[in-house]
C-alpha cells in the first residue's frame, strides 16, 4: 500500500478533547480523525477509505487561550418547515439572547508531517481502479489542489499543506530545547492518555466514538490500526 | 449562476484610535497574541460584519434574509411571505419528521435559499438524524496584524449618574468614571477561501459571490460605533483558479501579498506608513489576481 506524507502546518490549531467542549481544549497533538479530514479534502469518494499511520510533530507543543462570543442555539427545522409550508413567519435568532462567550484553549503555531494511505472499499465498483485514484491524489496534492480548504480541527483554523517527498524527510529537532524535547516524547515516551481516534460510522445514525492510548515516542504519534485491540469504543 | 472556480483571498484592513474586537477574557482590550504582540481579529467579528452589511443592503428580504442577526436588525418584527411549499402533513405525527427523510433536506435547501449567511458560511440546523448541518463554501481565518500593536487605555468621565442613589451619595457632583480602550493604529491581514464544491451545495452563487466581495470592501463603513475608531478595507485582493479544484497552493498565492513597512518608517500610525508589495511575477498557470480594492 503506497503511503503518503503530507506536511500541514497552521498559526492556530483545536482538536477539541471530546470531554471539554463547552470551553473547548485541545488534544496536545493532532487527531487521526481530523488528519484523515485533511486527506479526504484533497482527494475522497465514496470508494476509497483513508487509514492514518502516523504523525510526526514537528515543533514544540505551545498553547493559546482565546475567548470568543458564540451562540448557543441551532436553527430549528421545526420552525422553518412551519414557515415554509405557511409562507410566512418570523425566523431568524437573536444572539444577543442566545448568547455564550466561551473560551477556548488552542494549539499555535503547528507544523505535523501524517502519513497515510487509502484503500478501496469492497463495494467499489468496477471502474474504480486504486491506480486511477492514486494518480488523482498525487496530482492534486502536488499542485495544491482540495475540494476545500484542509483545515486543522476546526474551519477557522486553515493549514497549508504540500506533499513530501519521502526520499527526503529529515526533520532537524536539534533547535528544541531540552524541556520542548521532553514534551514531544524523546528519550522517554510521552503519554498523552486516551485520545480519540475516529467516529466509527458503520451505524450512519449513530456514530460510535473509538479511543486510543496516545503515546508520543522521539516526536511521533504512532497511531494503531482501526481493527486493533487498541482501539476501544 | 453557479460558478466553477476557487477562490482564495487576502483581506487588509487597518484600524486607527479604535478596538478593532475586544477581548472578553481581559476586560474588552483589544486582542493580542502575547507571544508576539501581534493584534487579532477573530474570523467570526469579521463575519458578523458581513452579516451586518448585507442585512443592511438587502433589508432582510429573501433571498437576503440573514440568520444569525443583532438586535438593531432584528426589531423589524413583521412577517413576510416566503416561497412556500407544501410539506404540512409531514409535521403531523412525531415519527416521520424525526427520520426526517426528504423534508429535512427540502428544508435544509430551503433555508440555503432564503438565508444568505447560511449558504454562505454553513449553519446547523437541529434535526433527530445526525447530519444536519450546513458547509458552507466561505472560510476565514483569525485576522493578524502586520506589526505588533500596542493597546492603550484611556479613562473618561460621564457627566451623569445611572440612580438617585448614586447621585445622593456623589452629593450631586454626579460624575461616572469609565475606560476605553484603543489600538493607535494597526493593518490587519486577513485569509479567506471560497471552494466551489460547497458552493453548489449550498446555492451560493456568482451573485452572492460578488456582494461577498462588496460587502468585504465596504462592511466597514456601516460598522461605525465609538468603540471601533477608524477602520477600513485597504485591500482585498482575490486570486481565482480557472479550475475547481484550483491551481496552485493557496500558502504560494498568500506570500505574493506582502505588506510592510516603507523605509524609514519606523512605528506605524496610518496606512501611508505601509507599503503593499504585490508579486504577480510569473504567476501560476490558470490562476488570476483580482485587486478589489
Amino acid at each position: 500500500m503506497k503511503t503518503y506524507c503530507l506536511e500541514v502546518s497552521g498559526d492556530f490549531a483545536c482538536f477539541t478533547r471530546p470531554e471539554m467542549k463547552v470551553e473547548r481544549v485541545s488534544y496536545d497533538v493532532m487527531t487521526p480523525s481530523s488528519a484523515r479530514a485533511v486527506f479526504e479534502s484533497i482527494l475522497w469518494k465514496p470508494a476509497i477509505r483513508w487509514y492514518i499511520e502516523k504523525i510526526e510533530v514537528l515543533k514544540p507543543i505551545r498553547w493559546i487561550t482565546v475567548r470568543r462570543n458564540e451562540v448557543g442555539a441551532v436553527i430549528s427545522m421545526r420552525n422553518a418547515l412551519e414557515a415554509m409550508n405557511k409562507g410566512t413567519g418570523c425566523l431568524g435568532l437573536n444572539i444577543e439572547d442566545e448568547r455564550q462567550q466561551r473560551a477556548g484553549l488552542f494549539l499555535r503555531d503547528v507544523v505535523y508531517r501524517i502519513h497515510a494511505y487509502f484503500e478501496l472499499l469492497p463495494d467499489a465498483g468496477q471502474n474504480n481502479s486504486i491506480g486511477k485514484f492514486l494518480d488523482m491524489f498525487e496530482r492534486r496534492a502536488e499542485k495544491g489542489q482540495c475540494i476545500n480548504q484542509p483545515y486543522l480541527g476546526c474551519r477557522e483554523f486553515v493549514c497549508d499543506f504540500r506533499l513530501v517527498n519521502m526520499d527526503t524527510k529529515q526533520i532537524d529537532r536539534e533547535k528544541l530545547s531540552t524541556f520542548e524535547k521532553m514534551d514531544l516524547g524523546f528519550e522517554n515516551q510521552r503519554d498523552l492518555g486516551w485520545m480519540l481516534y475516529d467516529m466509527d460510522y458503520c451505524d450512519t445514525a449513530d456514530p460510535k466514538p473509538k479511543f486510543f492510548r496516545a503515546k508520543l515516542e522521539n516526536g511521533v504519534l504512532h497511531v494503531p490500526s482501526w481493527n486493533s485491540e487498541e482501539v476501544r469504543g | 449562476m453557479a460558478f466553477n472556480n476557487r477562490y482564495d483571498f487576502v483581506l487588509l484592513f487597518d484600524v486607527k484610535d479604535g478596538n478593532p474586537n475586544g477581548d472578553p477574557d481581559a476586560g474588552n482590550l483589544p486582542r493580542v497574541d502575547a507571544e508576539t504582540g501581534r493584534g487579532l481579529v477573530t474570523d467570526v467579528s469579521l463575519k458578523r460584519k458581513i452579516r451586518n452589511f448585507v442585512g443592511l443592503v438587502k433589508g432582510e428580504q429573501p433571498p437576503y434574509e440573514i440568520y444569525i442577526k443583532e438586535k438593531a436588525v432584528l426589531n423589524n418584527q413583521n412577517k413576510r411571505a416566503y416561497i412556500g411549499i407544501n410539506k404540512a402533513e409531514l409535521l403531523e405525527g412525531d415519527n416521520k419528521k424525526r427520520k426526517g427523510g426528504d423534508a429535512v433536506d427540502e428544508a435544509r435547501q430551503w433555508m440555503c435559499q432564503n438565508f444568505y449567511d447560511v449558504r454562505t458560511f454553513g449553519a446547523v440546523m437541529s434535526t433527530g438524524i445526525n447530519c444536519g448541518q450546513v458547509r458552507g463554501p466561505v472560510q476565514m481565518t483569525f485576522a493578524r496584524s502586520v506589526d505588533p500593536v500596542v493597546p492603550q487605555e484611556h479613562a473618561i468621565t460621564r457627566m451623569a449618574v445611572a440612580t438617585e442613589a448614586e447621585a445622593e451619595k456623589q452629593l450631586g457632583d454626579n460624575r461616572t468614571m469609565g475606560r476605553k480602550f484603543t489600538v493607535p493604529y494597526g493593518l490587519y491581514v486577513a485569509h479567506g477561501f471560497v471552494s466551489s464544491f460547497l458552493a453548489k451545495q449550498t446555492g451560493f452563487d456568482e451573485n452572492d459571490l460578488g456582494l461577498l466581495w462588496q460587502s468585504l470592501i465596504q462592511m466597514f463603513d456601516h460598522d461605525r460605533s465609538a468603540a471601533r475608531g477608524e477602520m477600513a478595507t485597504r485591500g482585498l485582493y482575490v486570486f481565482k483558479h480557472d479550475s475547481e479544484l484550483g491551481n496552485a497552493p493557496a500558502y504560494r498565492l498568500f506570500e505574493r501579498i506582502r505588506p510592510g513597512l516603507k523605509d524609514g518608517a519606523v512605528v506605524p500610525r496610518s496606512f501611508e506608513d505601509y507599503q503593499v508589495n504585490v508579486n504577480e511575477d510569473n504567476m501560476p498557470s490558470g490562476v488570476t489576481l483580482e485587486i478589489k480594492a
